[in-house]
């Protein structure tokens, strides 16, 4: 039984004689000496990770002006930071999109442009009052100059994350990078071996007040991450350090094309090595990290999973779906990653980092709960009318115009003669133009083929995005065997938000 | 050579590659194309000492060819090698070498532009960018 304290380690780490190994190299040490022996061996394991982690931000303390202001809405290189904490503190969050460039710039782009040095224009305004005077502000401001600016990352460093597909037949665009349409790629997060939680699944030395690396100088672990969910092995960190201190090769902005904005912030975590259960932990290969992927085609916050794959499997290049061989991209940086783990080990081999005990546990085996919902998720059933008028596809146009008259519908579905399932719709526009054109044809020839469809179980929010998306006001509601049950318009969506307000 | 050959909504009903194909006797090796009401475009290797001649059979029928021959540019101090070009590059111009470093073979681009919007950090960027 090997059992040594953080004081012996720190001890060592005062005289020299300490061993640190990255945890990628910890894999190869337990693999020839086994726990105990690289227990008694090895005193730290570093690990490191950089990706995007969205869920990043500042608090920033201006300082007051003259005469002073009690900010209400403040904004920084256009773009909103949180303020309504006392007079002029105020948190800018990495995903926060600038008023005027939209997803080109957000609350990331203003860190990374604090850490580079550069100015940033302050607005602020407020209503003014007895003992905060001033309504309005305009400044611009270096990270030197402020009083503090702590960053403070509510939910960072997943212990490990599902990877994105996309089973529809549509490119689109996500925070997991762009998913090509009928499977067509693969991306994953995460640094697998290098994981910080992933070499500390149990939680033995990570916890409340954790001495880390983060953003390239040292910060502490605050508790656990938002939305912690340790029972499915999907750990987070709540983590502060001192953003006047770190260094753009740690943190750093980006976009991601159709979602916005976000922050990759390099992290790593020193696993002191006090006993052989930690040896054996920190000794996880990137074949024993587990993931799921999950098809993001599915608009639901419960995606279907189609496999498991690990990340091993991941890093290969490509990685089998069905039988189809996909390829697979990062969105954290490996290279990024090793080279923190690396560094973090430096810092101890030369004394400037100490390793420490959390104050306090990680909570384990607790799950994170959906959004209770009290207003009720409206379907597509729920708001569709059911009363529906098609037409077949050998009527005439005459008798087209005819039913549009009769019935006052815009948009008739158009179906087949023998067995009425949708074949395209007809609006009164495509009416005019066939007369215009002096084409007195049936149906069938002058319909929009491509019709954008939902189906009753569809959320209306869902539905709502593929009309505006696909630029129609009227979508045919379908049956598991394509015939009409109903047709919902942008009429009924907005009829039910007016009934809300 | 990667050309783009650009074909207007007037034309592309005529086929006028096809023309030329036979005209010149050209080999051309067509590795994208997209078609819809409003123009048509296709990407296409040409060998370099046919260029001229096919250029000529081809603008005469009414097409605009661009040459491709400014690849794929990289931005290595913007790049922070995460590898989400990888897979979205239709024709493998990225990969990660063994120290997880990113390489990059620019002789495989055909500027299709997928990369770039693809990019979280803003690294790469063409020239002649017509997207």
């Amino acid at each position: 039984m090997v059992k040594k304290t953080i004081h012996e380690i720190n001890n060592k780490i005062r005289d020299g004689s300490v061993n640190v190994v990255t945890a990628e190299e910890m894999v190869h040490v337990v693999g020839e000496l086994g726990a105990e022996g690289a227990a008694k061996e090895v005193d730290v394991v570093t690990t490191g990770t950089f990706g995007a982690m969205c869920s990043s931000g500042v608090w920033l303390n201006f300082g007051h002006s003259e005469p002073p202001i009690k900010m209400q809405k403040v904004f920084l290189n256009d773009v909103e930071a949180y303020t309504g904490v006392a007079a002029v503190d105020a948190f800018i969050g990495a995903t926060q999109l600038s008023e005027s460039m939209g997803m080109e710039y957000g609350g990331a782009h203003v860190i990374e442009d604090l850490i580079r040095g550069k100015s940033v224009n302050l607005h602020a305004v407020s209503h003014g009052t007895d003992c905060y005077p001033r309504k309005i502000i305009d400044t611009n401001l270096t990270l030197e100059d402020m009083n503090q600016a702590v960053m403070l990352n509510p939910r960072n460093s997943y212990q490990k994350y599902n990877c994105a597909t996309n089973s529809t037949k549509n490119t689109m665009h996500t925070y997991m990078g762009t998913l090509l349409p009928s499977f067509g790629n693969v991306t994953y997060s995460g640094a697998g071996v290098l994981s910080p939680l992933s070499n500390d699944p149990d939680y033995m030395t990570i916890g409340t007040g954790t001495r880390i690396f983060i953003g390239g100088t040292q910060g502490y672990i605050v508790g656990q991450g938002t939305q912690h969910s340790s029972g499915g092995g999907f750990g987070t960190l709540m983590v502060q350090g001192d953003l006047k201190m770190m260094n753009p090769d740690h943190i750093r902005a980006a976009t991601f094309n159709g979602y916005g904005t976000s922050l990759y912030v390099g992290m790593g975590i020193p696993i002191p090595i006090l006993n052989e259960q930690l040896a054996q932990a920190t000794a996880v290969t990137d074949g024993d990290v587990k993931t799921k992927i999950l098809d993001y085609g599915i608009p639901s916050r419960d995606r279907p999973a189609l496999r498991e794959v690990t990340y091993e499997e991941l890093r290969s290049g490509s990685i089998d779906i069905d039988g189809c061989e996909v390829p697979t991209s990062s969105l954290s940086s490996f290279k990024r990653s090793r080279e923190i783990a690396s560094q973090l080990r430096e810092w101890i081999l030369r004394g400037e980092f100490y390793v420490s005990m959390p104050v306090d546990r990680l909570p384990k085996d607790v799950s994170a709960k959906p959004m209770k919902q009290t207003s009720g998720i409206a379907q597509v059933s729920d708001i569709m009318a059911v009363n529906v008028v098609t037409i077949r596809k050998d009527a005439s146009v005459y008798a087209a115009a005819k039913t549009i008259m009769d019935t006052a519908f815009n948009h008739l579905p158009v179906v087949t003669t023998d067995d009425s399932t949708l074949v395209g719709i007809l609006t009164a526009w495509d009416i005019s133009k066939a007369v215009a054109q002096n084409k007195f044809d049936l149906v069938e020839d002058i319909m929009t083929r491509k019709v954008i469809v939902a189906s009753s179980d569809e959320s209306v929010a869902v539905v709502a995005r593929r009309m505006d998306q696909n630029s129609v006001s009227a979508m045919p509601v379908l049956d598991k065997g394509k015939h009409v049950m109903g047709m919902i318009t942008s009429d009924d969506i907005s009829k039910l938000f007016a009934r809300r307000a | 050579m990667n050309i783009k050959i650009i074909i207007s909504s007037e034309i592309t009903s005529k086929p006028i590659l096809a023309e030329s194909i036979l005209e010149t006797g050209v080999l051309l090796n067509i590795s994208q194309a997209h078609f819809d009401r409003s123009y048509g475009e296709v990407v296409a290797d040409v060998p370099d000492d046919k260029y001229e001649l096919f250029y000529k059979s081809l603008t005469n029928k009414g097409a605009v060819i661009k040459k491709l021959d400014a690849p794929i540019k990289w931005d290595e101090n913007e790049c922070v090698e995460c590898g989400a070009c990888i897979s979205i590059c239709p024709t493998k111009v990225f990969s990660l070498d063994d120290a997880f470093s990113l390489a990059i073979d620019d002789s495989k681009c055909v500027q299709c532009g997928m990369c770039i919007t693809m990019c979280p950090h803003n690294a790469l960027t063409l020239s002649n960018n017509n997207k």
